[in-house]
């Protein structure tokens, strides 16, 4: 661990970072790596960088925003390409847009690799700590945190990244206690005192599945499942994937699950109204299914290793919180569990999180200047979702501490763009996950070009160091002289180069024509462009990737443009930061209350706003202008 | 009050255009000085139609209404105040309430926000028609403290309070522009929400395909049926026909706003003014004055079947060498460029001359339809002797001077406005340019899918069209798309591990 040397006299660092999750460590390496001094508090030092749900990373829109982490410095992309068990691309088959990375993670060496980079970063260290409390200074901005042990430890900015242990309470069956999600105590004193700064709190949901012993699984009665080798991981800078990986296995419910768990849906505290936190559609308990989809004859269960040589498979897809005698049973009929000895039941736990509207685009809160929120306490799910907001909360406090403006990413610009703008706009009535659907501009924000949408501005934040931004820029370098090539080399509309396009299965030609337009058509890939275009350079395989793609699509890539040019017209008419929407006439009662509360930049996320309504947005728009008429001649009043 | 309409409508349509991004075409320059809109006052106005009608109404909408009222509205004695009860209709006495002088015998009826067209308070006083006791109904309210409605401002308070949407607001506007009755009929349909409750439904559809798609994408490890390409490609044509259907009732009920202009031409002396004076004539009394026209002998507005119709008489058809003519003949080739549709008068009791042809000729790239005129007398024009050089314009024989065959003539002049076109079986509606541009940007955006998934495009390439079309029918009901999406996905498909 590095030493702490405060920007700021009289503080213990500049920035405390509250938690070690992904959130946590993200923020931490971000602020450190930004040249600031971080005091990381966790409640253990073994529980830094642990996944306490499915042991994977990645996943459509989960992957993209991993490898944005990646391309703006941040640390997840290399820790998953260091630890991960197998490693596959979903969706090739639909599109270009949505092919994303998923991992199956190794959770021990990926929270000891994770916890190896923390100790290796200058400016960086980490205690052991109670977090009892946030300290406010007499100007009601933030100055350090309390702890059980030590008390008062200062700093300029504080950033909370303390997941679900706020108010955390764990159920199974009919028993519930107060907990963390890994054994560990919950953190009752810090909700209560962010509740004491005014800041909203909002009660959700999650659940994991039972997790088995590897010897008493019947792998033989279940579908193998294997990685990939692939040209690339989720880091710009990893080469490939290795051959060697590990297996995971596909086996289903069966008709007698279902009746166990409907015979016992008297016992599931989801059902009985023991649980109030709203959980998440996308991730419903195995009682939710078979509740919901009674039409459903069997439901997918994933066994996946939780670590290379342990003992513990988690049995994705089962989550639950039944009480742990139904789980056994419930587990026992599932095929190639029958005699699977569980040794952790699956639990629900609900817990506090912060209304995400009371957030900033910049993840500072709103009611208290130089508070931070990241991860899980904003509302969302995912290790990848935890991780995004921590390097944009690390980056925001550095920023804010140095006199800065912050740094925000637009929606068209990254899914974390997406994400933080959704929650700080829309608020979320269920913890948020990423999919791609929730981004508009997907096409423009696949995995492959994360790097060239924003190393640049990771670079110029300080987080790339410079020979990586090297190898960004001749990676750019390369993409556009290809694309530049085959968009500029034309063949000729002759019976030499129609006979070469039979060849590789495609039409002859009309008239003269480009390599680039070539590409365009279904039937042709890059690779099999080869026949007519001999004098081609030899290029990395993710080069390759980007530039198929960008010509290939580019009649799809121009339309969407089209769509971020049309909505930036929104997106650029700003709304003044102290505007008082209840002096403003024709907005319904709704968008008063919700305009004040959320106070969005600029018309276009006023329009993203849930209950402000288009009649609302003509009224704010006519304000908008009145403004900037005010005082010229006007001859026509309506 | 048309013209002063009309900026009403152009307000809204300007400031849609900036939300929607349409290309808005040098419309006038809009100034939001209206203090309505950046307060909240009270207004009144006379919004029944001028004229010598039975009864007249004054409209007071906005937070001092029933304030208002009550300083000038008196029992039958014209004593003593009336209260006005909500909901309650009460007859009594309206007095100036300077000089307490009584000004008209009038019905007062109370609507308390939010249950009022503009959901402000709103009082209406129903008084005599007529301009003079009506304007002094409206002076002693504006006396009291309110302000002069703009033209369409009530409209605009009930939409900017989210009474009505925007395709309803602008029914409202269509309603107030309408020529006649026809076209009000179908404004009111739009009002109560045909235009929207059509495009609702048929997005429904547009989201639920689009909630297809991304379930398998979102979720590729689930257990989720990958949609079959050939029903993706049917639905969203049959939604593009579906969208291109109510399209074209839109531009149906597009005719009835806006009206056809149909030149009369022939040549010289073969009954023009007589047949326009016939078309007139019988229907002189439904003739709707419309400001800006001049209402000289040449052209006048006239209604066949409910049709606004321009009808445009023109100098004689011939060629000629006299400068003066010349320049008369050049005029009424521009006119009959101009015309939506074209008469072509024929004198049927003399031989079909070259200068008839010729006519037929010049008309024969519009459509329309050819009149053999003076049935009354012997005929010597046979209707196979036109039917060569009419370009399947229909042939009817009419009399302008008895009146015979004019009935026919209108209905099909009807007919040929209203365009009769393909697929219309069901009712028109009423849409906005702006309306129809987005139906027809929408059902151009689902061919793109279905052209797209044919050729093997990847579904998340199609999703950007769905979402393009899904753009365009939120003009025009103003709604935002993904959140829906999302809801459709999770009710539908059993996703998530």
């Amino acid at each position: 661990m590095g030493e702490v040397a405060a920007e700021v006299r009289g503080h213990d660092a500049d920035i405390i970072v509250v938690g070690g999750g992904h959130a946590g460590c993200e923020a931490a390496l971000a602020c450190a790596r930004m040249g600031a001094s971080v005091l990381l508090l966790t409640l253990g030092w073994d529980t830094v960088a642990a996944m306490p749900c499915n042991p994977s990373i990645g996943g459509p829109g989960k992957a993209q925003l991993v490898r944005e982490i990646d391309a703006l410095g941040g640390e997840m992309a290399r820790n998953i390409d260091a630890t991960y068990l197998q490693m596959r691309l979903l969706n090739t088959g639909k599109g270009p847009a949505v092919r994303s990375l998923r991992a199956q993670a190794d959770k021990a060496a990926y929270g000891a690799r994770m916890r190896e980079v923390l100790r290796q970063e200058r400016n960086l260290s980490v205690e052991v700590a109670h977090v009892e409390g946030v300290e406010v200074g007499p100007d009601g901005s933030a100055r350090g945190v309390v702890t059980r042990e030590r008390g008062a430890v200062r700093a300029a900015a504080v950033i909370i990244a303390t997941g679900t242990y706020l108010g955390g309470r764990i159920y199974v069956g009919d028993r519930s206690w107060s907990s963390g999600p890994q054994g560990q105590p919950a953190a009752e004193e810090l909700g209560r005192a962010l509740a004491a700064l005014g800041l909203r709190l909002a009660r959700f949901k999650t659940g994991t599945s039972p997790r088995v012993r590897k010897d008493s699984v019947d792998v033989s009665k279940m579908q193998e499942l294997r990685g990939e080798v692939l040209p690339f991981g989720f880091s710009f800078e990893t080469r490939g994937t290795r051959a060697d990986q590990e297996l995971c296995w596909l086996t289903y419910t069966t008709p007698r699950t279902h009746e166990i768990i409907r015979a016992n849906l008297g016992r599931a505290p989801l059902y009985t109204g023991a649980i109030i936190g709203r959980g998440p559609r996308y991730c419903p308990s195995v009682e939710t299914k078979v509740v919901q989809f009674p039409a459903r004859e069997r439901h997918q269960v994933f066994l996946e290793p939780e670590t290379k040589d342990g003992d513990v498979m988690y049995l994705g897809g089962l989550s639950t919180s039944l009480p742990a005698d139904v789980q056994e049973e419930m587990v026992h009929s599932v095929p190639g569990l029958e005699d699977a000895e569980i040794v952790r039941p699956g639990y629900a736990i609900e817990y506090d999180c912060l209304v995400p509207t009371e957030l900033l685009p910049s993840l500072e809160t709103k009611k208290v200047p130089g508070l931070f929120a990241a991860g899980q306490i904003n509302g969302t799910s995912g290790y990848e979702e935890a991780a995004s907001q921590g390097l944009i909360a690390g980056i925001n406090a550095v920023l804010k501490i140095r006199g800065k403006e912050p740094f925000v990413l637009e929606r068209s610009e990254a899914y974390i763009g997406v994400l933080i703008d959704d929650l700080v706009t829309k608020g979320t009535c269920e913890p948020y996950r990423m999919m791609t659907s929730r981004a508009e501009y997907r096409l423009t924000l696949r995995q492959d070009n994360a790097d060239l949408r924003l190393t640049e501005k990771g670079h110029g934040l300080g987080l790339v160091p410079e020979e990586r931004y090297e190898r960004f820029l001749a990676r750019r370098r390369l993409v556009r002289d290809e694309i530049e090539r085959l968009t500029g080399t034309v063949v000729p509309g002759d019976a030499e180069t129609a006979r070469r396009l039979a060849a590789i299965g495609t039409g002859p030609l009309q008239s003269e024509t480009s390599l680039g337009d070539l590409l365009a058509r279904p039937e042709v890939t890059y690779e099999k462009l080869a026949a007519i275009d001999p004098g081609r350079p030899v290029l990395p395989q993710d080069v390759v990737q980007v530039v198929e793609i960008e010509l290939k699509y580019a009649g799809y890539i121009r339309k969407q443009r089209g769509q971020i040019e049309r909505a930036r017209r929104l997106e650029s008419r700003l709304l003044p930061p102290q505007v008082d929407y209840w002096s403003i006439a024709g907005l319904s009662r709704e968008a008063r209350e919700k305009l004040s509360d959320i106070r969005p930049r600029s018309i276009g996320q006023a329009a993203r706003i849930s209950g402000v309504s288009p009649a609302d947005i003509m009224a704010l728009l006519a304000y908008v202008e009145s403004g900037r008429h005010r005082g010229g001649d006007s001859e026509l009043g309506v | 009050m048309s013209n002063a309409c009309l900026r009403g409508t152009h307000f809204k349509l300007v400031v849609l255009r900036r939300i929607s991004g349409l290309a808005g075409e040098g419309r006038e320059r809009v100034c939001m000085r209206g203090r309505g809109i950046v307060e909240n006052d009270t207004i009144a106005a006379i919004s029944t139609p001028l004229g010598e009608g039975g009864i007249g109404i004054v409209r007071i909408s906005g937070p001092d209404a029933l304030k208002i009222a009550s300083r000038l509205f008196r029992d039958p004695s014209g004593k003593r105040r009336r209260t006005l009860k909500p909901w309650g209709v009460r007859y009594g006495i309206v007095v100036d309430p300077e000089t307490g002088e009584e000004i008209d015998e009038a019905l007062a009826s109370a609507m308390p926000a939010p249950h009022s067209f503009t959901r402000e308070d709103v009082v209406e006083f129903s008084c005599h028609g007529g301009i003079g006791p009506l304007s002094r109904v409206l002076d002693a309210v504006l006396k009291c403290g309110a302000r002069l409605a703009q033209p369409g401002e009530f409209t605009r308070r009930a939409f900017l309070s989210g009474r009505i949407d925007l395709a309803q607001a602008e029914a409202v506007i269509e309603i107030v522009r309408a020529r006649t009755d026809s076209a009000r009929r179908l404004a009111l349909a739009n009002l109560r929400g045909g235009l929207s409750a059509a495009v609702v439904s048929i997005r429904d559809d547009v989201v639920a395909l689009l909630a297809q798609l991304e379930a398998v994408v979102d979720f590729p490890e689930d257990d989720v049926d990958e949609p079959d390409h050939d029903a993706i490609t049917r639905r969203a044509r049959e939604t593009a026909s579906k969208l291109r259907g109510l399209a074209a009732r839109a531009r149906c009920g597009r005719v009835y706003r806006d009206g056809v202009t149909v030149a009369i031409v022939g040549r010289p002396n073969v009954g023009k003014s007589s047949l326009l004076n016939a078309l007139l004539g019988r229907s002189k009394a439904i003739v709707t004055d419309v400001p800006g026209t001049t209402r000289d002998a040449v052209e006048d507005w006239t209604n066949m079947h409910g049709v606004p119709v321009r009808l445009v008489d023109t100098a004689g058809l011939r060629e000629t060498d006299d400068p003066v003519e010349r320049l008369g003949v050049e005029r009424t080739r521009e006119r009959l460029d101009e015309a939506d549709l074209a008469i072509v008068v024929i004198d049927g009791s003399e031989a079909l001359s070259d200068g008839d042809v010729a006519v037929l000729r010049s008309a024969g790239t519009k459509r329309g339809v050819v009149a053999l005129n003076k049935s009354d007398l012997p005929q010597r024009v046979a209707e196979s002797d036109v039917a060569p050089h009419a370009a399947g314009m229909p042939v009817l024989r009419v009399s302008a001077k008895e009146g015979t065959g004019i009935e026919s003539l209108e209905k099909i002049i009807a007919e040929l406005a209203v365009g009769r076109v393909a697929g219309v079986s069901e009712g028109m509606v009423m849409a906005s340019a702006r309306q129809q541009e987005a139906l027809e940007r929408a059902a151009a955006a689902l061919d793109e899918v279905a052209r797209g998934v044919e050729g093997e495009t990847p579904l998340d390439l199609a999703a950007i069209d769905i979402r393009e079309a899904l753009f365009w029918l939120d003009q025009i009901t103003g709604r935002s798309a993904s959140d829906d999406v999302l809801d459709r996905i999770f009710s539908e498909f059993c996703v998530g591990k």
